[in-house]
């Protein structure tokens, strides 16, 4: 016999050993809460969302796609764009001030860091609708922004920043700033100083060195970061709701306005799994554009 | 155009309280392979950074092609360097790091292509230019990475411990390949290692590094065989040392008497420039030019000193013989394995060791 061979009790257990059927077990109480209080749920939305509304607020069986075609209405196409829209203005500035302070911490030595981190993330440790309250107050008529504004005599009347998109973007933004940053640091500490040092010896020029060698090469943290703000922006309405006003209505606020003022349950099931869809769409469609741009640099 | 390709003028940089480079000048010719040798932490890799312009000096200038290059950044200077873990970009085929640089100084598409590819024809990689770096072997991307560098025509190729990472094997096929693409090219060539073999069998000068400070300069020869200082001669090879006074002064020859030999076994060496009765003096020895015989013999060799066997190795090309002179004086002696007739000695037995004069190198500090 090969002297080299694994001895027979021991039949490749080295490689690829298969998980052991006990295992399985452990993945049991997740399996049982994803199934009870997410598949559940959603399985009841589907159904509900093909019912009627009825006359006081009630779910009446029905089967129809009446619902499905009243999300087609331009009043709510409008909203659905409008969040579209607010979701990437935010995932772009999210992008453009995250990345430079993510490059700087990932570069960091391993102590300061940790300390930097804890920075990003302290706001976690405060209830969100109190931060939301707190910008509120910084951005109103007579507030801390156009008291500091008039104050150092750049405005002369108070600027009207609250109850606008643009009061949306800042509290989305704020929010949701430390979900770009985390993967984006990781992504970057990843990367090899000496790649980057690399491309400078061979003649790039600095904006070169970011698109050619680390967007690339961070891409992973990229497409992390900007999935982890534009989904929850997308469907965002307690930010909308407390910092637009009632002018400025986001697809979040309106599922929210069906479930809870309307009453119109099937609809609002609706809207809600619109919505979902064409986020899963969209992410199945860029993973595949993704994959087959890899096959082709790889040569196939 | 300058003889000097690159010439440092008192060049210094601390990092923090270390001086990581301390004074240091040299000039480096055209077309030369140039190696700079020195342990971890000898500034020998900083001394390279500089160059390539990732770190400034704190004093003095560096002059490539005649021009300062002060304040200019990596990418305006005509070097390229051969990075140590090859810093292979992963998201790019071969020919696309090897393009990187061409496309990067906006050269014609065309120019690009007739360029990658002879670049890939010098390093022997025909047919692996659609590949990815992790495709590759270790030696592969080592090629790629001198090939990606070579391709700009830089007026000098920095190498950074270029063949650290290959094994044995590799490694001394890799030291023939380089320096036969050096001597192709024409270019200069600067590498930094800490291998003194690579070092010797590659370089037409060496300078070695301690602690910030240049040491010496001068050719593989010259610093093997006449090294200035007892770090030199123990970094370089391996050398028995011998410390000593002059006690006569005779000609061009002198006799040394050494501390810890018996008093009736002068040495004789070749006098150092200066040097006078009662000077001390160190004498280094490399193990290969010691000659071995179980008993006495007079046959033209200036020196016998009397010594023990205490160990002997067996390397395949040689024999290599631990001796003991003396209680506080133990030298290795390396002989070349020759045929079946061959005296070999054991542990314990008695034996004669022998040299000639001008063998030794005398250091009288």
């Amino acid at each position: 016999m090969n002297p080299d061979a694994v001895p027979p009790d021991r039949p490749e257990s080295f490689r690829a050993a298969p998980v052991p059927r006990r295992s399985s077990l452990l993945l049991l109480p997740a399996l049982a809460w994803l199934g009870l209080f997410f598949f559940v749920p959603l399985a009841l939305m589907l159904a509900i969302s093909f019912a009627s509304r009825g006359t006081y607020g009630g779910v009446v069986w029905t089967l129809s796609l009446a619902n499905y075609a009243n999300v087609l209405d331009p009043l709510y196409v409008k909203v659905f764009l409008r969040s579209v829209l607010l979701a990437s203005v935010t995932t772009v500035l999210c992008l453009a001030l995250g990345f430079p302070i993510a490059y700087y911490i990932a570069r960091l030595p391993a102590r300061r860091q940790g300390i930097w981190l804890l920075l990003v993330m302290i706001p976690f440790w405060t209830n969100f609708l109190i931060r939301t309250y707190a910008w509120i107050f910084m951005l109103r008529t007579e507030g801390l922004m156009n008291q500091v504004l008039a104050g150092l005599g750049l405005i002369g009347s108070p600027v009207d920043v609250l109850y606008t998109e643009m009061a949306i973007v800042i509290g989305l933004v704020y929010g949701y700033l430390p979900f770009m940053i985390l993967p984006l640091s990781a992504a970057v500490e990843r990367l090899p100083p000496s790649l980057v040092e690399a491309a400078w010896d061979l003649y790039a020029s600095r904006w070169a060195v970011l698109w050619r060698v680390i967007v690339p090469l961070t891409k992973p943290g990229l497409v992390a970061g900007c999935t982890l703000v534009f989904i929850p922006s997308l469907g965002a309405f307690m930010t909308p709701d407390l910092m637009g006003g009632a002018r400025t209505m986001m697809i979040g606020n309106l599922i929210q306005h069906e479930f809870l003022v309307a009453r119109d349950w099937p609809f609002g099931s609706a809207i809600a799994l619109v919505l979902m869809v064409s986020v899963l769409l969209g992410l199945a469609i860029y993973l595949r554009a993704e994959r087959a741009g890899t096959r082709l640099a790889a040569g196939g | 155009m300058a003889e000097s390709s690159v010439e440092l003028r008192d060049v210094s940089k601390r990092h923090g309280d270390t001086r990581a480079v301390d004074r240091v000048s040299l000039v480096i010719r055209r077309g030369e392979f140039f190696a700079i040798l020195g342990p971890s932490g000898s500034g020998k890799t900083t001394l390279l950074r500089m160059l390539a312009g990732f770190e400034s000096p704190d004093a003095g200038d560096i002059l490539i092609d005649g021009r300062s290059v002060r304040g200019v950044p990596p990418n305006q200077r005509p070097v390229n360097l051969v990075f140590q873990t090859y810093a292979l970009f992963p998201h790019l085929t071969v020919a696309g790091n090897i393009a990187f640089g061409l496309e990067m100084r906006r050269l014609p598409r065309a120019d690009i292509a007739a360029r990658v590819e002879e670049a890939l024809d010098m390093v022997r990689l025909q047919g692996k230019q659609d590949r990815l770096p992790a495709q590759l072997s270790g030696g592969e991307q080592q090629r790629v990475a001198v090939a990606r560098a070579l391709v700009n025509r830089p007026a000098v190729l920095l190498l950074d411990e270029p063949l650290g990472a290959l094994d044995q094997q590799l490694r001394t096929d890799m030291q023939v390949e380089l320096k036969t693409i050096q001597e192709r090219v024409g270019l200069t060539f600067i590498c930094v290692t800490h291998h003194q073999e690579e070092a010797l069998t590659m370089s037409d000068r060496v300078a070695v590094m301690r602690q910030g400070r240049l040491l010496q300069v001068g050719s593989p020869r010259d610093i093997y065989e006449a090294p200035q200082s007892a770090f030199v001669a123990n970094f370089i090879g391996r050398s028995n040392s011998l410390t000593g006074r002059i006690e006569m002064v005779s000609g061009l020859r002198c006799t040394v008497r050494a501390a810890d030999l018996p008093a009736a076994d002068p040495v004789v060496a070749a006098c150092p420039a200066g040097a006078g009765i009662g000077s001390p003096a160190t004498l280094m020895l490399r193990p290969e030019r010691l000659h071995l015989s179980a008993d006495v013999q007079v046959d033209g060799y200036d020196n016998m000193l009397p010594a023990r066997v205490s160990k002997a190795i067996y390397n395949g090309s040689e024999t290599q013989y631990l001796l003991a002179l003396s209680d506080r004086l133990s030298w290795q002696v390396l002989i070349p394995n020759a045929g079946n007739g061959q005296k070999r000695f054991q542990p314990g037995e008695s034996v004669f060791l022998r040299w000639r004069a001008d063998e030794a190198v005398v250091l009288s500090e």
